[in-house]
């Protein structure tokens, strides 16, 4: 017990430490080791790595709600994390997303995934900007309920209304254009550029296994890793664009609101305006999210699979991996939504170990399992003006 | 939307009205464990649901333990006596639960002084593990080997589904306003929330332990310094809010009659929204926007239809905050004035 307190409280520090030694390398070095890192990712639902690998439920499918959840806890780290607003209906955002791009391909138009994507995320943008423009007025504590009272009617107004698809949802929606020789009409050759086997593993022992192969670039209903891949790919880019705002005038902004509203505001930081490009941002990044939920493997939404549960899982992710790190808010994600997938043999007590666990995480770590660095100097330095206040040695 | 079905007919006017006061009552008594806890902590307890929901059990476990598990259906009369047991017995419950949540998922993190978002998480996290202990209910007392004995009252294999209090209890019709009959259950329901009420407002701003309460609303470090036990207060305002939930519980069972483990959230978060329209932190604000919040959202289904019932509540909501942001009657605890 001692050991795994002693290694999360360390999390931190060797998580800097692991981020310095990465940064004093050399620069064909680090594209290296970038790009490995990336690789592994890339292959692991290939790899199925023993001790990882969830029995019971394709691997694959269990990755991609991984990375969908990373993305959605990304998206919100930047709304709760760089601009401190409690986003409690993010679950809405997301719902408008997977809603726009179900509609426009197949419920009232048959418009190709990739032209909807944009779409989607220019319209949950959109609803982000009409949501928070008057409710990013009022208070803080307040954004939270009136947040979670968007999620809500969100849910409730694709239930009831007919056009929508209603309760029964909307099903059929097609997948991501395949590439190959010949992917589309009758004569279709389903099997894509060339097939990547997979790993199979007896003990300790890896095997190839050829049987099993994924179509390199082929969305189908049987295979859920290029869904994977393909997610994993707009994770990249919105990781990297999430960089270059955390780093630019727009982030110091952020950071400044966050910290102090009205300090801000007297430093000549229109608040309100960034605020209100945060929710947005954010919103549509969740809006991504849903749309590519909407057209994966399974191809099918309806209301009951954007529950008000859902939006606390998110926050609780991006809280959970320590709020205003990006690295944080995906491991955060990825936690939550692998964790109740792996220990399905506890399937009827996860959401209450979940539950559980969320609360002694909570009490034991209040500042998440990776904090910003920011965060843990300022505590650091706290820490030793009050020693030196009480007249204790440092 | 159909304007006719509530302005039409003055008398369908005054039975939507009544019939939302009435849920307005429920809402107004729940509403107090979050203003409170709100007015003393400026924290959202998440898990105040929660609380409310194990209160609504504890009221069908007392009729199952006093009158066995064959339905009936009695006159309120003929319940009175075993009702009054599930009150002490839901209020005690829910008390408890609620002194539990603050022993374990706020008060380290008061004492560590973390962040606002961080207690959230922390009640979140509770609220789902009381959620999802009342849905397990009979695994855990299989674990002990107790499932059948205890079978009445954890529902082997069903622990999950509605829980329905064995005794229906029969309202009888006492007298009309317009078009409706105001049975014995609605007048005992907004009656007990009224009394409760005026009695809980006069202990914050009468008694010694209300002083208490206010004074640590209002700056917690002077009010420590004048010698208020401050975890004492949060406690007791935690205590008080379980109570009240408890209370609630007990009315919301005598008008629903069932239950089930997640029934306290929908619940819970149309309280939060009462107690934030009236103004957080200030109890009478908690009666006026739990009353206002059953009135309208009856109105509100009447019109356009009752699927569109939390809707018209969530959009009372952010209209009432966009015009007035602290709520209907301001927000402060710490004002009250005695």
């Amino acid at each position: 017990m001692t050991t795994v307190r002693t290694f999360v409280g360390n999390l931190g520090e060797n998580w800097d430490r692991t981020v310095d030694r990465y940064n004093a390398q050399s620069k064909p070095v680090k594209i290296l080791l970038t790009t490995l890192f990336t690789l592994f990712f890339f292959a692991l639902p290939l790899l199925r790595p023993p001790v990882l690998t969830t029995e019971g439920i394709d691997f694959g499918s269990v990755m991609f709600r991984v990375a969908a959840f990373a993305l959605v806890a990304l998206g919100l780290n930047i709304v709760i994390g760089y601009a401190g607003l409690l986003d409690l209906g993010y679950v809405g955002f997301y719902a408008v997303g997977a809603y726009t791009t179900a509609v426009l391909t197949v419920y009232h138009g048959s418009w190709p995934f990739f032209l909807a994507l944009p779409v989607a995320i220019v319209v949950t943008m959109i609803t982000g900007v009409i949501l928070g423009a008057p409710t990013l007025r009022v208070r803080g504590d307040y954004l939270a309920i009136v947040t979670l009272g968007f999620g809500e009617i969100i849910r409730i107004c694709v239930t009831n209304i007919e056009w929508l698809g209603a309760a029964a949802g909307i099903k059929d929606i097609p997948h991501p254009n395949s590439i190959g020789p010949n992917p589309e009409g009758p004569f279709a050759d389903k099997r894509g550029l060339f097939d990547i086997p997979r790993l199979e593993w007896d003990g300790l022992i890896p095997s190839l296994d050829h049987k099993r192969a994924t179509h390199f670039l082929t969305f189908g209903s049987g295979d859920a890793i290029p869904y994977y891949w393909l997610l994993l790919t707009a994770l990249l880019l919105v990781l990297f664009a999430d960089r270059l705002i955390k780093a630019s005038r727009v982030g110091r902004a952020w950071e400044a609101t966050r910290e102090d509203e009205d300090a801000a505001e007297l430093m000549g930081v229109p608040t309100f305006k960034y605020k209100l490009m945060a929710f947005a941002l954010g919103a549509a990044i969740g809006g991504m999210s849903g749309s590519f939920f909407a057209s994966g493997q399974g191809g099918y939404i309806n209301p009951q699979s954007f529950p008000l549960l859902l939006s606390m899982l998110f926050v609780a992710a991006v809280i959970v991996g320590g709020s205003g790190n990006r690295w944080g808010a995906i491991a955060g994600g990825a936690l939550v939504a692998y964790l109740p997938e792996r220990f399905r043999e506890f399937a009827d007590y996860r959401l209450f170990f979940f539950g559980l666990a969320l609360t002694v995480l909570a009490v034991w770590r209040p500042e998440g399992l990776l904090p910003p660095r920011r965060t843990r100097r300022a505590k650091s330095v706290e820490a030793k003006i009050e020693a030196l206040e009480e007249g204790e040695p440092v | 939307m159909d304007l006719g079905a509530l302005f039409g007919n003055f008398d369908n006017f005054l039975s939507f009205t009544m019939g939302g006061l009435v849920f307005g009552a429920i809402y107004a008594l729940i509403a107090l464990g979050y203003t409170m806890v709100y007015g003393v902590l400026q924290l959202i307890n998440f898990a105040h649901s929660e609380v409310f929901m194990f209160g609504t059990f504890a009221v069908a476990w007392v009729f199952v333990l006093l009158h066995g598990t064959e339905s009936a259906t009695w006159s309120l009369g003929k319940a009175l006596p075993i009702l009054l047991v599930a009150l002490v017995a839901a209020m005690l419950v829910s008390a408890a639960i609620a002194l539990l949540l603050e022993r374990f998922a706020y008060r380290p993190l008061i004492k560590k002084n973390a962040p606002k978002l961080i207690a959230l998480i922390s009640a979140i996290g509770a609220s789902f593990a009381l959620s999802e202990a009342m849905g397990l209910r009979d695994r855990f007392a299989g674990w002990f080997g107790l499932d059948d004995n205890l079978a009445d009252y954890v529902s082997p294999d069903k622990a999950r589904d509605v829980y329905s209090n064995p005794v229906t209890i029969q309202p009888t019709n006492l007298f009309k306003i317009g078009g409706y009959s105001v049975s014995d259950v609605d007048l005992v329901i907004i009656v007990a929330a009224l009394v409760m009420m005026i009695a809980l407002d006069q202990i914050v701003r009468r008694t010694r332990f209300g002083r208490g309460i206010r004074a640590t609303a209002q700056d917690p470090e002077a009010a420590a310094l004048m010698g208020v036990n401050s975890t004492r207060v949060v406690q007791g305002t935690f205590l008080i809010g379980g109570l009240m939930a408890g209370a609630a519980a007990t009315l919301y069972m005598m008008k629903i009659g069932s239950t089930r483990q997640d029934a306290g959230f929908i619940l819970g978060v149309k309280a939060f929204t009462a107690a934030v329209m009236g103004g957080i932190g200030n109890l009478r604000g908690a009666l006026l926007g739990g009353l206002l919040l059953g009135v309208m959202e009856n109105w509100g289904a009447a019109v356009f239809g009752s699927e569109w019932r939390d809707v018209v509540a969530f959009v009372l909501l952010v209209l009432i905050l966009l015009v007035r942001p602290s709520g209907l009657l301001g927000e402060s605890l710490g004002k009250a004035r005695a």
